[in-house]
This record gives structure tokens, C-alpha cells and sequence, in this order.
């Protein structure tokens, strides 16, 4: 339990009962994270291989905490200026560093389905680290988890979700981890990078920010690459940011008790001013914290044999 | 003197849309008599017993990859493959290199298909040079050279005042412009439907605006030079009604329907995960498209059913499904999978072989899309057997076809091109 498949690929074939049970664990590998001394053997001998087809810093390093606090080894591949810009397959690539030994691969990909390729392809358990714009399960999980924690628990929540929802892997691990309680989520963004049709989730799509954020419990906001600009998504940072960015004066449309989150890294005076990221309705790095404990969660239950 | 005489087999009658038991006899290519009589020792005979024969299945929409990408498939392993899956002729896009827009290769093509003694091959050279959008091919040239129609495939004409004068020009020569369809702006990007499984599967949308805003902008300047456009892989309820509405108008329309399109859905992508021998364009559509896709095929607004056939080979296909090219074999699955447009009551057997056979011969100008005396004989015969398709049984260089693994009814038993029994 914990895990119902050999691999973390997405959150769908997860229930309930097992996102719950992944929250304990992640309750017990918080008390490793606050030990002076942060390294348990439960994983020894084990080797972790994090396979990072595009730059990331956080989950990268997240994944690789998780896995050295339990003992296990881990080595880092990135892909800049590796054998992928030589030619060399994905399929190359992995099956390369497969036949090093390694006994879990966590790996992240610019091309959505690209971790459910390799782990239809080898034998050890693959975990999504981000796969294009379709799923981040583990930050998913986190979210959850840190939801969870705040509200204690996630049943009878409105969770509203604002920003670049259709591009955001985000959105959808978490519409997808959200859905399996008893939640209502709401979407708000502009209608260009919101998803064309909704229609496979159970979600609200709000008009406007204040409809969007009124009664919501947890307001998670989304990144929003620049790049979107020169793709006509939307026509400047500026205008982005005062239609669709929460900034501090913003702050008063929101219930008192209503959490602020953000997968990160934000986008400063963007989809959010400094004074809420540090502000005490943000919850942003307690997600960064709550994410080791995660993923130390997930390998564990991977590796040794306490999933399927 | 060539005398081949099919015997004992039900022929499927396009033109009287109906079945009959008779014997066909053909002398030097050409079918002389359609009658009960029994050939004498003279003749070559074919025992068609417990088989169907049907006119030669004439694949309108194929890619060979020769010249240029015989890693993928070469003019003897695709029309191999035509023959093992019934089909006698096939008309081949330009999309090679280099692009069949110079006379050079259109002759390149034929002889090397001639020289085989295979399926038939009939070259369709590109409308621009080099498939750029800009000035026009010698269309001339290449239709004396034996092109039989002009396409810029699966990159299609932006401009369209160049496609204005490319309808004009073709129409001198008395050939079709053959349009791939679609607003390269509208799918940049895009590698699946857009619409319930691009939000499932996080993948970026094709919308079906996409291929609709184009086939609405050629239509209407078929319309207005009163020039053949045909229409290829048409895959949405949206570009049906407005193929139907032109035909209506009187334009000098056709249109066709790959057979992937009229057989699997977005949902079938779906339920394979991301599997890139389900990644074509136009992509799978909705159920809802695919319906209207068979009421097309029934009220005559779709004229032919084809392959699309795209061989890529397996280290292309074989990565992730951004990354991978489009499209998928077909050539020996054409026939199996229309049987099941019959079996499903969608169509009848006289008007699956019309789409098949008929009609693509009609719409690029050529004869022998009927069995019927004076005819050249073009001609399949096929059973109803039942089999699994294996990987093995592919006869393409290249493998990326969904359906392997699928059990299929109907096999080829022989085709006759003109003199010869394959």
C-alpha cells in the first residue's frame, strides 16, 4: 500500500487511503528532518539515480536530501551538455545509466509521457520528478501534505488554483490529488492558458480574481513563464500581474484564514509581490520542507518493498 | 498472349451495387468478358472460390520515402507491402528528397516501380518548389512526366493567393490539387487533439479549427476558379459539413478519409498511454467526429478511404511523443480494417470498394476503378479470413502500426495488375 504501481508516474492510480497512508510515513520522516542527526539507515546500499533532463534546483535537491537522510546513495545526471545534446537517445540515456545498478530513477523531462516511456521500458521504479506540462506527482503530494497539515486535513476545502493552469504540471497533480477528496477546486487564470476543455476534472473556472479567491481556504498560485508573451498568451508581465498576480493590497479579498502556496521558484512582483511570499498567510517554505519529507515518503515505500 | 480468367468468386459490382457469381476474363491486361462461361485450357486460371473480388484497391495517399529516406521504406518494400495487403495501385506524395517537384523524379519514381512488377505506382508531385509555399512547379512537366496530381502534403499552402493559382494552373493539365489541410500557425505545437484527452494527458492540443479554417479557405477557391481541389485525411465533424456544404455549392470538391481515422479515437490513444504509433496528423479525433466521419462516407461527401501510409523508423518513433514524427504504416491493414466499416453496418461492400477502388481512380483521372468489360484490369480478390496481425507478418521496412495484435478479417488472396497475378 502507499504506492499501488512499481513506479510514481502520476497521481490517478493513487487512492485516498494511500495518499493518506504516504502522509503518516511523511509525519515520521519529519522527525529524521528534525533530528540533529538527519541520516537514518533504512535505505543503505540502495542507489538513487536523479535523471534531470531540464534544469531544477529545488526538486532536484529535494529528491536528493530525501534519499541521503535514509542513507541511500545518489548520483546526479543533468542533461546540459550530456550525451542527449550528442545524439544519444532517451531510451540510450537511461539504459546507459540502468546498466550502472542503479535501484530507483527519479526523473525529470521537458516532454509530457516521457516517465511513463522509460518505465514501461526497465525494471526498477521510476518516479516522475515533472514530465512536460502534464504531471509533478510528488508536488502534488507535498501540496497535499502541507494542506493537510494546515487545515488538518482536506475534506470539505475550496482550494482555488490561479495562474498558468494548462501549461502548469502542478495544476494537474494537484486537481488530480485534490479530487480524490472531498474538495472543491477553482481555476482562475486568463482563458489562454486555461485548459480548452475542463471537462475531465471537477473543477470551477472563476471570471474574476475576486470570485476566484472569496472563499477559498488555500490559494495556490502558478508560475507564469515569460516565454508565454511571444506565444500570444498573454500580452505582457505587467498586465499579468495586475489582473492575474496577488499582491499585498489584494491580500484583503481573501478569507482570514485562507493559506497562501507556490510550487516556486516565484516569479517576485509577478503572480506575487515579496510582501506575500513572506508574509504570514504564506505557507511557501514550509512546502519546500514538507517536500523532503515527501519524497523520503515515496522512496521509501518504493524501495523497500512496502509498495506493490 | 496473357489470358488470365478469375473464376468461382463473388465480384463485388460497384457500379449496380450489387454481388454476382461470374467468371472474368482478361487478355493482355484488359477484361474482355464478364459471363458465367468456363475458360478453356488457353487460360490462366484463378480459382476465387469462398473469395470476394473486388476492383483493384487503388491507395490514393501514400508515402514511399524513395528517394531519400529508404531507411524508412523504399518504392520495393512499400509496394510489397501494397501487394500483401490487396491493394494494386497507389499514388505516392512528394515529400521526398529531394521533393518530387522536377520531372527527374517523377520518372525516377516510375521507372523503379515499373521495373518491379509490383503494385502500380503513380507519382504526385509537389505544387511549389520545394514544397515551400512560394512559386510554382513545372506542373506541366511533371504531369507529362506522369504526375497525377500536385500536393505540398503535410506542408501545406499558406499563401493563398499561391493556392489560388495553383487550382488554376493544375486545372490546365486537367489535375487535381491534393490539399493537406491544415493552419500550421493554428497546430504549432500541437501533437494530439486538443480537446478531454489533451487536458488528460497533458500533451498540446491540435484544435480542429486547425484543419477546418483551411478546408473552408480551399473550397472556396475551388469554388471560384472552378478548379479540382481533393481534400486529404479529413478528420473532423466541422470539416465534413463544410465539405458537404461546397459539394452542395456544385464546387469541384473531393474528399478523403484515412482509415485510422474512421477505426480508433483520442480515447484509444488514451487508453495506449503515450504510445507514438497512435500519434498521426490530422491526430485522433472524438467519437463524435469519427460518426461524422461515416455519415460523410454514406451520403457521398467523402469519396475515398486511404492509408496515409507514413512509414518512420523504429529509433524515430521509439522516443518521447513530443519528439516523435507523425503518422502510421497502413498499407496492409487498409483492407481488414474497411471490412469492419461492413461488418459494423456503415457501409455496404460495393460502397467500401467505390471508396476504395473506384473513386480514387475517378478523382485522379485514371481508368480500371470497375470490374467491366474493356476495363483494364485492375483486381483484388480476398477472403474472409480471420488472423492475428503480427509484427512479422510486415512486409514495410518500418513497423509503427497500432494494430498489431489486432485480430482482423479479410485477406488478400491475389491482385491482378493488368497482366500480371501477384
Amino acid at each position: 500500500m502507499g504506492i499501488p504501481t512499481k513506479d510514481l508516474i502520476s497521481l490517478s492510480p493513487l487512492s485516498r487511503e494511500d495518499i493518506e497512508e504516504l502522509f503518516n510515513l511523511a509525519d515520521e520522516m519529519k522527525k529524521i528532518i528534525e533530528r540533529p542527526v538527519k541520516k537514518v539507515p533504512t535505505l543503505r546500499g540502495k542507489v538513487i539515480a536523479n535523471l534531470f533532463f531540464e534544469p531544477s534546483t529545488r526538486t532536484r535537491t529535494s529528491f536528493e536530501l530525501a534519499g541521503k537522510y535514509l542513507g541511500a546513495d545518489v548520483i546526479n545526471f543533468s542533461s546540459s551538455g550530456s550525451s542527449i545534446s550528442k545524439g544519444e537517445t532517451l531510451l540510450d540515456t537511461v539504459k546507459n545509466i540502468l546498466a550502472m545498478g542503479p535501484d530507483l530513477i527519479v526523473m525529470r523531462h521537458s516532454s509530457s509521457g516521457a516517465p511513463h516511456f522509460v518505465a514501461e521500458r526497465v525494471e526498477v521504479p521510476v518516479v516522475n520528478a515533472g514530465d512536460g506540462i502534464n504531471e509533478h506527482p510528488t508536488q502534488g503530494l507535498l501540496d497535499l501534505y502541507t494542506i493537510r497539515n494546515y487545515k488538518g486535513g482536506l475534506d470539505g476545502l475550496k482550494i482555488t488554483i490561479m495562474g498558468d493552469i494548462s501549461h502548469s504540471r502542478v495544476a494537474r497533480s494537484d486537481i488530480i490529488g485534490l479530487s480524490k477528496f472531498d474538495t472543491e477546486i477553482t481555476l482562475f487564470g486568463p482563458r489562454t492558458v486555461m485548459f480548452y476543455d475542463p471537462s475531465p476534472y471537477r473543477v470551477k473556472i472563476a471570471r474574476t480574481l475576486e470570485e476566484a479567491v472569496k472563499d477559498a481556504d488555500v490559494v495556490m498560485m502558478l508560475r507564469i513563464q515569460r516565454e508565454r508573451q511571444s506565444a500570444l498568451l498573454i500580452p505582457s508581465i505587467r498586465e499579468y500581474s495586475k489582473f492575474y498576480g496577488l499582491s499585498h493590497w489584494k491580500l484583503s479579498l481573501l478569507k482570514e484564514d485562507a493559506i497562501i502556496m507556490h510550487p516556486g521558484p516565484v516569479n517576485q512582483g509577478v503572480e506575487l509581490t515579496p510582501e506575500v511570499v513572506y508574509g504570514n498567510r504564506s505557507v511557501i517554505f514550509n512546502q519546500v520542507t514538507n517536500g523532503v519529507a515527501i519524497r523520503m515518503a515515496i522512496l521509501y515505500t518504493l524501495l523497500s518493498g512496502e509498495g506493490s | 498472349m496473357t489470358r488470365i480468367a478469375v473464376v468461382n468468386g463473388v465480384i463485388i459490382d460497384v457500379e449496380k451495387d450489387r454481388l454476382l457469381r461470374a467468371n472474368i476474363f482478361i487478355e493482355e491486361g484488359v477484361i474482355r468478358r464478364i459471363s458465367d462461361e468456363h475458360p478453356d485450357s488457353s487460360w490462366h486460371v484463378i480459382d476465387a472460390e469462398g473469395a470476394y473480388v473486388a476492383p483493384g484497391i487503388f491507395d490514393m495517399h501514400v508515402h514511399l520515402r524513395d528517394p531519400g529516406y529508404e531507411y524508412k521504406e523504399d518504392i520495393e518494400s512499400g509496394l510489397r507491402a501494397a501487394v500483401a495487403g490487396g491493394v494494386t495501385r497507389v499514388a505516392a506524395m512528394p515529400n521526398t528528397k529531394p521533393v518530387n517537384g522536377d520531372p527527374s523524379v517523377t520518372e525516377y519514381m516510375i521507372n523503379k516501380a515499373e521495373s518491379l512488377k509490383l503494385a502500380e505506382l503513380y507519382p504526385v508531385a509537389a505544387i511549389t518548389k520545394g514544397q515551400r509555399g512560394e512559386t510554382l512547379t513545372e506542373m506541366g512537366l511533371l504531369a507529362e512526366a506522369g504526375a497525377v496530381g500536385f500536393s505540398d502534403d503535410g506542408l501545406p499552402v499558406e499563401n493563398a493567393e499561391v493556392m489560388r493559382r495553383a487550382l488554376e494552373y493544375a486545372s490546365l493539365f486537367g489535375k487535381p490539387i491534393i490539399a493537406h489541410e491544415e493552419d500550421r500557425n493554428l497546430s504549432a505545437g500541437g501533437v494530439i487533439n486538443e480537446g478531454r484527452i489533451s487536458t488528460l494527458m497533458g500533451l498540446p492540443g491540435i484544435p480542429s479549427t486547425a484543419e477546418e479554417v483551411m478546408i473552408a479557405r480551399d473550397v472556396l477557391l475551388a469554388g471560384y476558379t472552378e478548379s479540382h481541389l481533393h481534400i486529404c485525411h479529413v478528420s473532423t465533424k466541422g470539416s465534413v459539413e463544410i465539405i458537404r456544404w461546397a459539394k452542395k455549392r456544385g464546387f469541384p470538391v473531393t474528399a478523403e478519409v484515412a482509415i485510422h481515422h474512421l477505426t480508433l479515437t483520442e480515447e484509444d490513444l488514451y487508453r495506449a498511454g503515450y504510445n507514438t504509433n497512435f500519434k498521426m496528423n490530422p491526430p485522433l479525433r472524438t467519437k463524435e467526429d469519427v460518426e461524422a466521419l461515416y455519415e460523410g462516407l454514406a451520403d457521398g461527401t467523402i469519396d475515398a478511404i486511404v492509408t496515409d501510409h507514413a512509414p518512420h523508423a523504429r529509433s524515430e518513433k521509439e522516443v518521447e511523443f513530443d519528439k516523435a514524427p507523425f503518422g502510421i504504416i497502413g498499407l496492409q491493414t487498409l483492407l481488414p480494417l474497411s471490412i469492419r466499416l461492413w461488418r459494423d453496418n456503415i457501409l455496404t461492400l460495393p460502397e467500401i470498394f467505390r471508396k476504395l477502388s473506384t473513386n480514387p481512380a475517378k478523382i485522379l483521372g485514371l481508368d480500371g476503378g470497375v470490374i467491366a468489360e474493356g476495363q483494364p484490369a485492375y483486381i483484388t480478390v480476398f477472403s474472409l479470413e480471420k488472423y492475428i496481425f503480427e509484427e512479422s507478418m510486415i512486409l514495410s521496412k518500418s513497423k509503427n502500426s497500432p494494430f498489431i495484435g489486432w485480430e482482423l478479417e479479410g485477406k488478400k488472396k491475389f491482385i491482378i495488375v493488368r497482366d500480371r497475378v501477384l
